[in-house]
């Protein structure tokens, strides 16, 4: 039998705007998040944090706690395993300090009770010995030589000598001729620009429920973007065997990266562990904040030359990134994004990422690209400004195409950034006018997307239905989604297909849900599942009808007889082998591993237009359309859903969310009050656009649509507020005190 | 912790006095329970007092409204006689927190907070509000501003409570106004604030004018000032200009997360400005 | 600490519990009366998603504390279907895709509720700022709005 090899373009399920099958549990309050679930002689874990945002932990004695009645483990760092790999055992020190606290909020202790007042007790019980030390939060002042050092000896092989002692890796690439490229410039600008820290804010903080026998054996219950990943980490930090180990996500609410990685996991399984009863940690909003990933703050240099009629002739970045207390890598994507949807002669970038005392750094949606895109497109409408050109002309002139080399090293394939482009211009948002101390800004914005290691199991029901087992959380519609896909395939009613969300046991590795990979990793499996399972049934049917398993094919959700000698039979659905299979071969499933490739590059334009009060700074958005390239919408109210989603949180993070850090290095705003997320009232409607240009890498051309949302919104909105403002903004968020301050400078 | 709900006022008042730890009173509880669950004060015992005779009702009274202490902001919204006489008072009430804090939480409560950013402080400074407190030397009658005395900080004695505030009759001709700053449009606190009380004679001059400023000195404070220089006026550029100055020389805010000295101060000017000339159209003036 | 022994209906429903004087409401119904639908999102009464119907009143359930829902009405999420007959809000928001993670949904969906029973056709303006007070971080509100106007409307015309 044949399948066709070339991306499909008609549909019968695919773009349909079905109900999601989690829908009724979570508008009935039955659906199952991290805290909501509990086991019988549970007892509640709570964590000690330290005060300060840099000491020497002299001593911890923890005989008080351990001593109180109701308290039945107290564990520190030397109660989990010792990993080899830095990679754990970093998280293992973010868990439970190991010498040092490295930042306000880091934890040192932990306890398990029978009860939240007696943990409550029973932290206060433990006392800790510490030796205050300097520390730094900012990201310049901590590259410079003699600022404190948060950890000695991190710097890896790519630092330069010479360079401060918290740096912890240094990048440059590009190609061309910079000096060239500047020197054909008609109007050259260089300009900083400072981006503060900004949390996922998701609503649902961190939860577990950990169980863990004296035989070794553990169950973990937990909101996680990937349980399989929090069981590599768990496994690792605690000593514990893989297989001995089951992790199940909870359903979860939010994360956007910042549910990557563990914080209270490895520390509930070792209260377990120590305890003999089930322990479970639920995080106050507090330590939400405090001690959970925020994004890098960033520091950047950005120059970029253009000719008077908006050719770019040459661009460098220069981007400082600090990611807390621990290293991370995110400067790379800012680097490999800041020009990406530009072709250039000659582009160069640089990056640093320094160490800080902060928490450590987690991916938040396309982590280290909104800030380095904020940089180059703000530049660029400066330019534009300056040299009287329409900035969407600009962009198209110089947009990023089918064939161009990426400032990154690659050369691109299909990409949707012109049709975007050109949609955004045809748009009456872009005609509209505008009034007094208003104006309008834009801005393109880019996410790579991964695929990456994916299971899926496709299982053939009895009665016609189909089972589909995956292994990634479902955190934006994404049942519904591989259940559409799995129908369309098939070609059977989407209603007939449910998909499960399983444990670690029970299916092969997944990587975690990030990079904008499930949709497509997960629907390339499925898809490939699905067919796999086609293939049985087709060779069912031919041997029931005695025919050559090859002179069948499936259509319309039934297997026919094709071709000169296959016969006449009637066509049998799914559901007339499926009533059969024990009598034709057995069970029937289709199942796909894959470490999925070809995931498809991903661009936007946001459009917004504000108003600014030119008495008290105070923006408000008039006005907002996302126009992005989403490939194939599977389910377009899904894909709007993460167009609006991530634009909003752009929003937030252009306006009003930051990490305010004081003198002493503690956090000032670890509440909801004061980290400003945008509210209802502060919106307009969030207008969508979706452009559908097929990624060829899979087979109903999905790209991921999750990340480059959150990209455009902060030199969209920047470029905006300077129109209005008729004054350059350059360091977010553009907090009314700051847009008051920089309108009475001008 | 204990928890009690005492029967009467006077039951209440022993209570408190006799605690020697601390205390907290629990009206709407919305700031109450913040504190308690941010672990920031924990109380030795909560004194409930909502259930009392009168904490719940709103009254007229001489031409004006008593309000119990125990009324929520949602309440005193619904109230249509309240809310047409007193319009900013009320606005200042509803800008508390969200939706379901507003079912909850009670003006008094916000007094007795006692930040300088309670939003429906000055709005009762501006009208001129009395409060009625109770204690163990009985009940006396304390005009709303001497309650307040710094951050978190209150004139009231041990054994003391509030038990209604009392909004006074409304002369022809008068109207008043809250605005406040916040960077969202909602769920924050005041960066800034300012309310202001006209009143006008017939021809639309100013006769009377109260102006109060919030999160910009350690309390809710009434600007005299600021109201001597609207009165006589129809609130023409001058008088605003010479207002906008008062209250920005009654300013002595402070630098933090919310908001810098210069930021406040600047925009509590505009704020008193905007309010007075909503309170002049409330009060039927024209220009 | 002593513990109180309280009475109050929830749902329609008696229901009594032991509590201990500092917890609050929503520690109760999840705690100890297993209604885990109404989430803690911040406990500071920021988030909105603890959101209940106390008294007939749209309160945040972190900020009451369990003793003073003594001889109380309570409603939750639990009781806003009727059996298995979906409130229109509720069958709305999974038609128009009005919720991604789904843990602000119940306490929006409570708090829309209340809204619709004190007016039936709010302008897009009053739903956002009644809503002011729920946060959600995946939807940026949009279909959120949007569902609750087409709530609305089914409702009115029903």
């Amino acid at each position: 039998m044949a399948f066709d090899e070339n991306v499909k373009t008609e549909f019968k399920v695919i773009g349909q705007r079905v109900s999601r099958p989690d829908g009724i549990d979570k508008v009935t309050g039955k659906a199952l998040y991290g805290a909501d679930l509990s086991a019988p002689g549970m007892l509640i874990g709570r964590v000690l944090r330290s005060p300060h945002a840099h000491a020497r932990i002299k001593k911890i004695d923890t005989s008080a706690s351990e001593a109180m009645k109701g308290v039945k483990a107290v564990v520190v760092n030397s109660d989990l395993a010792e990993p080899e790999d830095d990679f754990f055992r970093d998280v293992k020190d973010n868990c439970l300090a190991r010498d040092k606290a490295l930042y306000d909020g880091h934890a040192v202790a932990a306890v398990a009770a029978t009860s939240r007042s007696i943990a409550r007790a029973a932290i206060r019980a433990i006392k800790v010995e510490y030796e205050e030390l300097p520390s730094v939060t900012d990201v310049d002042e901590a590259m410079k030589p003699d600022a404190p050092v948060v950890q000695e000896g991190r710097a890896d092989e790519t630092v330069p000598a010479g360079s401060g002692p918290n740096v912890t890796t240094y990048l440059e690439f590009g190609h061309g001729d910079l000096e060239a490229g500047f020197a054909k410039a008609d109007k050259i600008i260089e300009r900083s620009f400072k981006t503060a820290a900004t949390h996922q804010g998701y609503i649902e903080p961190h939860a577990c429920l950990a169980s863990m026998g004296a035989d070794g054996r553990g169950d973990l219950w937990c909101c996680t973007q990937g349980q399989y990943n929090v069981r590599t980490i768990c496994a690792e930090v605690c000593g514990i065997e893989a297989t001995q180990l089951r992790v199940t996500a909870s359903e979860i609410g939010g994360g956007f990266g910042g549910k990557t990685t563990c914080f209270i996991e490895p520390v509930a399984l070792a209260l377990s562990r120590k305890s003999g009863k089930p322990v479970k940690i639920v995080m106050s909003r507090e330590e939400v904040f405090r001690a959970t990933g925020p994004t890098v703050s960033s520091s950047s240099d950005v120059k970029v030359g253009m000719t008077k009629d908006g050719r770019i002739t040459a661009a460098s970045a220069k981007l400082r990134y600090q990611g807390g207390a621990f290293p991370c890598g995110t400067v790379e994507f800012g680097a490999q994004s800041a020009f990406a949807a530009y072709d250039l002669e000659a582009v160069r970038s640089y990056g640093w990422n320094t160490l800080t005392n902060r928490p450590k750094e987690a991916a938040y949606r396309a982590p280290g690209a909104p800030m380095a895109i904020y940089a180059v497109e703000s530049v660029v409408d400066e330019l534009c400004q300056e040299l009287g050109l329409d900035p969407l002309d600009v962009r198209l002139k110089n947009a990023a195409k089918k064939g161009t080399l990426a400032s990154y090293g690659p050369t691109f394939n299909d990409i949707g950034l012109v049709a975007t482009l050109e949609a955004a211009k045809a748009h009456p948002h872009y005609a509209a006018p505008l009034g007094e101390n208003q104006g309008r800004g834009l801005s393109c914005g880019f996410w790579f997307n991964f695929g990456g290691n994916t299971c899926v199991s496709l299982n053939v029901n009895h009665d016609g239905t189909v089972g589909v087992v995956e292994g990634n959380p479902d955190i934006g519609g994404s049942r519904a989604s591989i259940s559409m896909m799995a129908a369309e395939e098939l070609d059977i009613p989407y209603e007939k297909v449910r998909t499960v969300i399983t444990d670690t046991n029970s299916l092969g590795f997944n990587d975690v849900t990030d990079g904008s990979r499930v949709t497509f990793a997960v629907g390339l499996a499925t898809i490939e599942a699905a067919r796999a399972a086609k293939r049985e049934m087709c060779k069912r049917a031919a041997q029931i009808w005695g025919i050559d398993a090859e002179a069948v094919v499936w259509e319309d959700g039934a297997a026919k007889p094709s071709g000169p000698n296959a016969g006449d039979h009637p066509p049998m659905t799914l559901a007339e082998i499926a009533a059969d299979m024990d009598s034709t071969g057995g069970p029937i499933a289709g199942h796909h591993e894959v470490n999925a490739d070809g995931a498809g590059v991903s661009f936007g334009v946001h459009l917004v237009d504000t108003e600014v009060d030119p008495e008290t700074g105070a923006t408000k958005i008039l006005r907002y359309t996302v126009f992005q390239d989403a490939g194939k919408a599977i389910h377009p109210d899904y894909v709007e859903g993460q167009m609006q989603g991530g634009a909003v949180q752009g929003i937030g993070w252009a306006l009003n969310e930051e990490y305010i850090y004081g003198e002493d290095g503690r956090l000032q705003n670890p509440m909801f009050l004061d980290y400003r997320v945008p509210v209802a009232s502060d919106l307009p409607a969030i207008d969508t656009v979706i452009l559908e240009i097929p990624n060829p890498g899979h087979p109903y051309g999905v790209r991921g649509v999750g990340e480059t949302s959150i990209v455009p919104p902060l030199a969209a909105i920047s470029n905006a507020v300077s129109r209005a403002a008729d004054v350059r903004m350059s360091e977010l968020p553009m907090s009314p005190p700051r847009v008051l301050k920089a309108m009475s400078e001008r | 912790m204990k928890y009690v709900k005492p029967e009467s006022l006077h039951a209440a008042s022993v209570l408190l006095s006799e605690e020697p730890g601390t205390t907290r009173i629990l009206a709407g509880g919305t700031d109450v329970l913040v504190q308690l669950r941010s672990e920031v004060v924990e109380p030795d015992l909560i004194v409930d007092l909502k259930h009392l005779e009168g904490f719940g009702d709103i009254t007229s009274e001489d031409g004006g409204f008593r309000i119990g202490a125990g009324v929520p902001s949602a309440e005193m919204y619904e109230h249509k006689a309240l809310h047409a006489a007193w319009p900013g008072v009320i606005e200042g009430a509803e800008l508390i927190g969200s939706t379901q804090i507003q079912g909850r939480c009670t003006m008094v409560g916000n007094l007795c907070n006692g930040s300088p950013a309670g939003d429906s402080v000055p709005g009762m400074v501006a009208a001129g509000a009395v409060v009625r407190v109770h204690g163990p030397d009985g009940e006396r009658d304390v005009p709303v501003e001497e309650i307040p005395t710094g951050p978190g900080k209150t004139s009231l004695a041990k054994g003391e409570f509030i038990t209604s505030i009392f909004l006074p009759a409304r002369p022809e001709r008068s109207g008043d106004a809250y605005l406040r700053f916040i960077p969202r449009t909602e769920m924050d606190i005041a960066v800034s604030s300012a309310a202001a009380n006209l009143e006008l004679d017939t021809d639309g001059t100013v006769t009377s004018a109260r102006v109060a400023v919030g999160a910009v000195a350690p309390t809710v404070r009434l600007v005299e000032e600021a109201g001597t220089a609207l009165v006589g006026s129809k609130l023409d550029d001058t008088a605003i200009a010479n207002m906008m100055a008062a209250v920005e020389a009654a300013c002595s805010p402070i630098d933090d997360k919310r908001g810098t000295v210069e930021f406040r101060t600047k925009t509590a000017g505009v704020l008193a400005k905007r309010a007075a000339h909503i309170a002049y159209e409330r009060a039927g003036g024209s220009k | 600490m002593k513990n109180f022994h309280i009475n109050t209906t929830v749902n329609g429903d008696e229901a009594e519990f032991i509590c201990e004087p500092d917890e609050t409401l929503l520690d109760v119904l999840r705690n100890r009366l297993g209604m885990t639908g109404s989430k803690e999102g911040c406990g500071t009464g920021d988030c909105g998603a603890c959101s209940v119907i106390l008294n007939d009143r749209l309160v945040c359930s972190c900020l009451v504390l369990a003793a003073e829902a003594e001889g109380g009405k309570v409603d939750t999420i639990e009781g806003m279907a009727d059996g298995d007959k979906l409130h229109p809000l509720q069958k709305v928001f999974i038609e128009k895709a009005a919720l991604q993670c789904g843990v602000c949904t119940p306490g929006i969906l409570v708090a829309a509720k209340a809204l619709l029973e004190k007016n039936p056709d709010p302008s897009e303006t009053e739903i956002r700022y009644w809503l002011a007070g729920n946060l959600c971080r995946c939807t940026g509100y949009d279909k959120i709005i949007k569902a609750v106007q087409d709530a609305a409307a089914e409702m009115r015309s029903a």
